[in-house]
């Protein structure tokens, strides 16, 4: 595990406040499939056992109790629980990734897999990498191929291809 | 590896492609796939779909009956409902088609999924697949009548039987049998897969099940099952022995050895909904191909299928009234979804 | 010593020039298929098929084996090098192989991982080789009940493990077990948890999640620390094959359990994967190199890869001899034989006996073929590290989107990958264990479709589970393994002053 030390840059959350806010996603998440588990019965009936609701019920109350044990746990101020587990520098960096990544993801119901997959690797190595621009096309456009090659070609497991895939007839 | 074992296929392919455009020229004209065309099994790897749609993937491939590639992906989700749904969703592609079994009525019917038969536009039934009432073979019932009447005898949920899913078609067929049993109701267990029930039969952990041919012949030629009637009007028409005294011919259809239940399960292919007729007559020549091909004979013959083959109006009506049938045979076990 | 002659017999059918060459084919595919998460051993199997119609039945299964070898093999690489585990079976591999890495010993973990999957292997195949009949018998015995207890045993063998406290690990496995029941209940035909939403209908897949939790939390973390793995600094030494040797020998017992339970879950059949976390769990509580478990040791690796392999291995003699496949990729395997007009089953062995021989023959072949060819790459894998941070994180971030989409060929996946990316960095933030989790995920639907279809044929009696001896043996073990750590601390409690309970 990483300590977070060396990590510069202005602290953004504390481990306490993740702490809280993952401890309430799980309750969240409890109270979500708890409502449906309702509606499909929780009961044990004579003849066959466990209604489908029964298992998920009786599970995410458990996962429910454990998280307010969790949650009670962070919540009093701790010197521990005061450590920044986020600093600015941290969240930017990820956000490098992450937020490209997202668009790369989105850009592939439009524009296709590799497509996007290649803007997406050319544009991190050019900015991120500060590699020269040709070494990022060629980089990013061979694995879009070699990627294409496989999966089109070869294998024939098709993946999401857009107008360019269209113009070359796959 | 695989690529230079392609092109190799593509260069006999554009010879065979000519000759059969010689053979049939009505075909010349036809529409041709211009992409790979996609074949979705609304059901797991393994399962009797999903082996009947790779062997017509490798026919089509081992005899060049397409010039583009045939791909075969299994959306099983939801009892098949994300295979459908993905019909639904594409009516105007043409270059996917689906084989159906059972799950095509049953799953809307028993889960609400919101699709129907008639979001998809039918291309052709290959054959029908059969069902047959399975024991142990050091069970001491020798017909079917002699199992019924112990079912009668025994007490109620005595009886287990083994299928295929929940309200899918083996649990219909056990509803269908259980009107005959005096009201004594089997306890139905479900397992993931035919081969899993068959084996399950032969470890003595249910009594019964309504296995296709297909899944239990290895266990029946083995000795370890025995057949006791197979749920069709006439007795199967393959009289080859299959075990070293019986062929599939030889078993007693239901109705004569006293349980008048009759189902069979459609193994039907149908493409996207707003589909040529051009586009529809492309892919039944593409099957007819196929089923001319000795290896479909033996196929067929191997999973007792009895062979109709429908396309047209004659399949949709077919379908139509299997659609009724199912509604029918659904809502009086108490399938239907409750939503 | 009919067996022996059938062997040699096979031996000599599996054994010419075209045949090895189908086998070197076949481990390159596989092991391409292996390290894309993308591209499944089913996927891959599946979709060579077709081609292999016109080979003599006898290639063709060796060609389709290899695959299969070649795709356990390559598992592991991605698991050990970026924390990607390219299949299900190999996530237990990650607990210990990617710290190795990180610790810059790379080549020292794959040389482990492809040994171990070696040793497993093998010995699966001369169990195959002189036991198939008594074990296809033992394989009938195992009813819904039975496969409950087996799974149950997989549990308990991995409760109390990884770093969290009990109840973030308690909260960790459940909401592996509440992803686990979204989607269609197999036992009612009901639709769970899925509120009309049509990408739910197939629920949360085990690899989707894992890809996610695992690939893409490596990343964030990564990014986080400065756009490194740690310890890239994998120095190439070519004598990362003798090295690793050395220390193999003294794990013996490990290898005997994982060959064990490995064996036990193939042909049970509980899979490869269940074996994997089984063999991690039972070492990690039974050796003495257990406590630094999770941390890179060798040990870490050695278990599950074992236990995998021997499982996967195994996993062909159900198929073989009852016609039940064991895993995904035996089931198309299966599909396979019927076409080439082979009926699996109990008479296989004795119509077919040129191509059943020349098939395991073709096994240990297979194997050794495998083994050589990826050890002599080791160094090759081990030099992907080196290749600058910028190029791969975006390049694991493509093919992990790859890899979710073609589980289901849907991009509702490629979505939830990301989201379970951020749930994986948060989670190891926090020390919620993220192995109970995919555990709970990878095994919650079978074990409750198991536990209801027990209760269907008792008729709702839970006494069925210590109905006989072999289902309450299981289930016996099971509790003991739950309450080992408890069981422990009052061992060393009573064995007196001198000895300090370990902390479980």
């Amino acid at each position: 595990m990483s300590t977070n030390e060396e990590a510069e840059g202005r602290p953004l959350a504390s481990y306490r406040t993740l702490d809280i806010a993952v401890a309430i996603f799980f309750l969240v998440v409890c109270a979500i499939v708890m409502v449906d588990s309702l509606r499909i019965g929780i009961a044990w009936k004579a003849n066959e056992g466990p209604q489908p609701g029964l298992f998920p019920f009786y599970i995410v109350l458990a996962m429910g109790i454990a998280s307010l044990v969790n949650l009670a746990r962070a919540l009093p101020h701790t010197e521990e629980g005061a450590e920044a587990a986020v600093s600015s520098v941290g969240l930017g960096r990820m956000a490098a990734i992450f937020v490209p990544a997202v668009v790369f993801v989105l850009a592939t119901h439009f524009i296709g897999i590799y497509v996007s997959a290649t803007i997406y690797i050319g544009a991190f190595m050019l900015f991120f990498g500060k590699f020269p621009l040709w070494k990022a096309v060629v980089v990013s456009l061979g694995i879009a191929i070699v990627n294409f090659l496989m999966f089109e070609v070869w294998f024939l497991v098709p993946l999401p291809k857009g107008p360019l895939e269209a113009a070359l007839g796959y | 590896m695989v690529r230079r074992g392609m092109s190799k296929v593509q260069g006999i392919a554009a010879v065979l492609a000519a000759s059969a455009c010689l053979a049939s020229p009505s075909l010349a004209q036809g529409w041709e796939p211009a992409k790979p065309v996609t074949l979705v099994i609304p059901a797991g790897t393994g399962g009797g779909a999903d082996q009947m749609a790779r062997f017509i993937q490798g026919v089509v491939q081992k005899h060049n009956l397409m010039k583009q590639p045939l791909i075969v992906i299994n959306k099983a989700g939801g009892a098949g409902a994300e295979g459908f749904l993905e019909m639904k969703s594409s009516a105007n592609d043409p270059h996917k088609i689906i084989i159906t079994l059972s799950n095509l009525f049953t799953t809307p019917l028993g889960t609400g999924s919101p699709f129907n038969w008639k979001d998809m536009k039918p291309v052709a039934m290959l054959a029908l697949d059969q069902f047959v009432l399975w024991v142990n073979n050091e069970k001491p019932y020798k017909t079917a009548k002699e199992y019924i009447e112990a079912v009668k005898a025994g007490t109620d949920r005595q009886f287990k039987m083994g299928g295929t899913g929940s309200k899918q078609e083996d649990q219909i067929v056990t509803a269908a049998v259980e009107r005959q049993t005096g009201g004594k109701k089997f306890t139905y267990v479900p397992y993931s897969g035919g081969g899993q029930v068959a084996v399950q039969l032969v470890g003595n952990h249910v009594d019964s099940t309504v296995n296709n041919p297909i899944e239990a012949v290895a266990q029946w030629r083995a000795g370890q099952l025995r057949a006791l009637c197979i749920f069709d009007a006439k007795r199967s028409t393959y009289t080859a022995k299959v075990t070293d005294k019986e062929a599939w011919g030889d078993i007693p259809t239901c109705k004569e050895s006293g349980l008048p239940v009759e189902y069979q399960m459609l193994r039907g292919i149908f493409t996207t909904k707003n589909a040529t007729p051009a586009q529809v007559d492309y892919y039944v020549d593409v099957l007819k191909k196929v089923m001319a091909t000795p290896d479909w004979k033996e196929f067929m013959e191997k999973g007792a299928f009895n062979q109709t083959f429908m396309t047209g109006a004659d399949y949709e009506k077919w379908v139509e009234s299997a659609q009724t049938q199912h509604a029918d045979l659904m809502k009086e076990a108490g399938f239907l979804a409750t939503q | 010593m009919d067996e022996l002659n059938a062997l040699i017999g096979g031996f000599a059918v599996a054994l010419s020039a075209y045949h090895i060459m189908l086998m070197v084919i076949g481990i390159t595919l596989g092991v391409i298929i292996g390290v894309l998460p993308g591209l499944g051993g089913a996927n891959g199997v599946a979709i060579l098929l077709p081609l292999t119609f016109t080979m003599a039945p006898t290639a063709a299964i060796i060609l389709l084996t290899s695959i299969y070898w070649g795709a356990l093999f390559g598992g592991a690489i991605t698991s050990i090098l970026f924390n990607i585990p390219g299949e299900p079976w190999s996530v237990a591999t990650t607990f210990d192989g990617h710290p190795m890495a990180q610790n810059g010993k790379a080549d020292e973990a794959l040389v482990g991982a492809f040994t171990s999957s070696f040793v497993g292997a093998i010995f699966a195949v001369i169990m195959i080789t002189f036991l198939a009949p008594m074990v296809a018998k033992f394989a009938l015995k195992f009813g819904p009940a039975e496969f409950f207890a087996v799974q149950f045993l997989t549990f308990a063998s991995f409760l109390g493990m990884g770093r969290g406290t009990a109840f973030k690990t308690l909260a960790s496995m459940c909401l592996g077990f509440a992803l686990a029941s979204v989607g269609l209940d197999g036992m009612t035909g009901t639709l769970r948890m899925t509120f009309g939403q049509d990408e739910l209908l197939n629920g949360f897949k085990f690899l989707v999640a894992v890809i996610g939790l695992f690939g893409i939390g490596e990343i964030l973390s990564s990014m986080e620390d400065g756009l490194k793995f740690n310890g890239p600094t994998a120095k190439l030494r070519m004598d990362a094959v003798i090295r690793t040797w050395k220390q193999l020998p003294r794990m013996w017992l490990t290898f005997v359990r994982s060959c064990i339970v490995g064996c036990w879950m193939g042909i049970t059949p509980g899979g490869a994967t269940p074996a994997s976390f089984m063999g991690y769990g039972i070492a990690k509580r039974l050796s003495k190199q257990g406590k630094n478990f999770g941390k890179g040791e060798l040990e870490g690796v050695v278990a599950p890869e074992t236990a995998a392999h021997a499982a996967g291995t195994s996993a062909l003699l159900p198929m073989l001899t009852l016609g039940i496949p064991g895993s995904p990729t035996a089931a198309v395997l299966l599909g396979g034989l019927l076409i080439w007009g082979l009926q699996p089953g109990p008479l296989l062995f004795v119509e077919q006996p040129d191509f059943v021989w020349g098939l395991i023959a073709s096994m240990y072949l297979g194997n050794v073929v495998g083994l050589i060819m990826v050890l002599t790459c080791v160094p090759f894998f081990a030099a992907i590290l080196r290749v600058p941070f910028s190029i791969i994180a975006p390049a694991i971030v493509v093919i992990c989107a790859i890899g979710a989409y073609t589980v289901n060929n849907a991009m509702f996946d490629v979505w939830m990958m990301l989201i379970f990316g951020v749930m994986g960095y948060l989670f190891n933030k926090l020390r919620y264990p993220l192995p109970p989790l995919v555990l709970a995920l990878v095994l919650g639907d079978q074990a409750e479709s198991s536990f209801r279809q027990a209760m269907l044929v008792s008729q709702g009696d839970i006494s069925v589970f210590w109905s006989n001896w072999l289902c309450g043996g299981i289930m016996t073990l099971g509790l003991v393994m739950a309450f080992w750590p408890a069981l422990t601390a009052l061992r060393a409690k009573f064995a007196g002053n001198g000895v300090v309970a370990r902390p479980a």
